[in-house]
């Protein structure tokens, strides 16, 4: 499509969501760029979201969206443009800080840690969000709440059963979940989720997808999450971001992406 | 709770070990020398087994304490505690100092970088010969009794050995409590997964100096109580041999088990103790030894019993 098209997309897709133009984005993105040598992965994106949204980003293989996420949660600096999030400009913060504001995130490849029990891995999460990774000895009470949060963790994700297997000898599904889990233990405010139920069977996918769910809608968290399963974006997103060779190619809730006729052409005409 | 019973009759072995040691040919100090190196081994495995860092040059911080205890007899104040002190300071200091060179090092460059400091103890202790007596090692001290106000523990074989089992026993202690805090917690994430921890807002690098520095703490405590137990320490208590010879204990041992250093301890020590009395070419046997376990038991020797307790 014509390079054009996508920004008049971007900021056409602004007004479309009444209820968000009343208070200030959450997470904003101007005009960000990344470039890697002379290719641009992520080309003068804006981007607006708001809290507690449940948000889709789509877009064939090459699109920049894994890219996108790096700017987001401060893998990668932007070349160009800035990062803001809930009122304060994060675009040269670190990971750290991110985290600490609230911005956690999954990895396209699982990211565990495969000789711990689903317990341990959690555990580490619920120690780091309590700020006690420093501390070299813990009190009876301390660690007695510790375990209660991990134990209400792995509640909230339905592992019970599996809570003291050791995470490597899990099926795929489930070492996903405990990353979500993890994740979910720092306390997000906004949970980046790259493709969830890649490599996912039906029931796992259905598990997953599930949790994203219940994520969104009893934790409060706003959710952002990559995936190429179709039939999953239109059945959870509340909007969806149609990322297309690094632009923004459409913006919108589900109707109006699915009756967008450049997304058709460019991604669900070729892809579906 | 069903480690309780082996840990108890550990303990039992090891307080009774002056009276069952000699009825099987060994000889007090050669117990005393397994608590040693167990302590040193240990507390370098908080590093190599629990954090995940190859370090590759740990004697050099065990020569420092051995030098820091001797110096303090020889040329400041003939007290063993004092000994002890000053040369665990001494050596956990330099440790502390130098973990910035290293934390942010990974695999193989983590292992170089500490191997090149290591070394660099090693010459600067061999050329500083007025102080530290060069090539010859330092002598010329002894361990003084201890006093506790009017009564006095004269260190003979037999009441040293127990002063190094107090010390031992105080370094598990804190390893122990250290391996069950969030800090410990901390340290095995970042060896499962450092990009993970990172995305958790975690900062790695500031815990791999902490683990690099507490393991060189508690490897200068052995060090120090190496120098008392031969009243003599030389630059081949700082040499990469001797470092190379502690990354093979704990192999030996099983590096992902807390009291596995200490079963790879007596593995190697017996062995060379018993080895080198029957011929000179010993260390082909160690080696001999290390191949076998190493392709039999590749957890290490404690590694079965880890597997039968993960399966049970």
């Amino acid at each position: 499509m014509s390079a054009a098209a996508a920004p008049e997309a971007a900021t056409a897709a602004q007004p479309a969501g009444p209820q968000i133009a009343a208070e200030p984005p959450f997470l904003q993105m101007e005009n960000v760029s990344r470039r890697f040598g002379s290719l641009k992965a992520v080309d003068d994106v804006t981007f607006g979201m708001a809290a507690g949204e449940l948000r889709a980003v789509i877009g064939p293989n090459g699109a920049g969206k894994t890219t996108f996420f790096n700017l987001i949660s401060g893998l990668l600096p932007p070349s160009q443009g800035r990062v803001i999030f809930d009122g304060e400009d994060i675009t040269r913060r670190s990971v750290a800080h991110r985290v600490a504001k609230g911005i956690v995130r999954t990895f396209q490849i699982t990211e565990v840690l495969p000789d711990l029990s689903v317990f341990d891995n959690i555990r580490v999460g619920v120690e780091t969000a309590r700020g006690l990774n420093a501390r070299p000895w813990i009190g009876r009470s301390e660690r007695i709440a510790v375990n209660a949060r991990v134990e209400e963790l792995i509640g909230i994700v339905n592992l019970n059963d599996k809570a003291r297997r050791v995470v490597g000898e899990l099926a795929h599904g489930d070492q996903r979940v405990v990353e979500v889990a993890v994740a979910l233990s720092v306390g997000p405010r906004l949970l980046l989720l790259d493709e969830p139920t890649a490599g996912m069977g039906d029931s796992e996918t259905e598990h997953m997808v599930d949790l994203v769910r219940r994520l969104h809608s009893d934790q409060g968290v706003s959710v952002l999450f990559i995936e190429h399963d179709m039939d999953i974006v239109f059945d959870i997103a509340q909007r969806i971001t149609v990322l297309d060779r690094g632009r923004v190619l459409a913006d919108g809730p589900p109707e109006q992406i699915s009756a967008d006729p450049r997304v058709r052409a460019a991604y669900l005409g070729e892809a579906e | 709770m069903k480690r309780a019973a082996p840990i108890a009759a550990m303990w039992i072995a090891l307080i009774a070990l002056p009276w069952w040691l000699p009825l099987i040919g060994g000889y007090t100090e050669l117990g005393s020398k397994v608590l040693i190196y167990a302590i040193a081994t240990m507390g370098l495995n908080l590093v190599l087994g629990f954090t995940g860092g190859l370090s590759f040059g740990q004697a050099a911080y065990f020569g420092l304490g051995g030098y820091g205890a001797g110096m303090t007899l020889k040329y400041l104040v003939p007290s063993t505690p004092l000994a002890i002190l000053v040369g665990t300071v001494v050596g956990g200091l330099a440790a502390t100092i130098l973990g910035p060179l290293v934390m942010r090092r990974r695999g193989i460059y983590f292992a170089m970088i500490t191997i090149a400091i290591g070394q660099l103890f090693y010459f600067v202790i061999v050329r500083w010969n007025e102080f530290t007596g060069g090539e010859d090692g330092l002598a010329g001290f002894g361990r003084q009794p201890i006093h506790f106000g009017k009564f006095v523990v004269p260190l003979n074989d037999i009441n040293f050995y127990y002063l190094v089992l107090l010390c031992f026993t105080l370094a598990v202690a804190v390893m122990w409590t250290l391996l069950q805090s969030p800090l410990g917690h901390t340290w095995v994430a970042i060896r499962e997964n450092r990009r993970r921890m990172q995305f958790l807002g975690v900062r790695p690098e500031r815990y791999v100096w902490a683990s690099f520095a507490i393991a060189g703490f508690i490897t200068a405590f052995a060090g120090t109580l190496n120098a008392l137990l031969f009243n003599f320490t030389s630059p081949q208590d700082l040499h990469w041999i001797l470092s190379g010879d502690f990354v093979i204990m704990i192999v030996l041992g099983g590096m992902r088990s807390f009291f596995g250093p200490l079963v790879g301890v007596i593995i190697f020590v017996v062995a060379q103790d018993y080895l080198s009395s029957l011929t000179s070419n010993w260390m082909t046997f160690i080696g001999l030894i290390f191949v076998l376990i190493v392709l039999l038991f590749p957890r290490g020797v404690f590694g079965i019993f880890e597997r039968r307790t993960k399966i049970a």
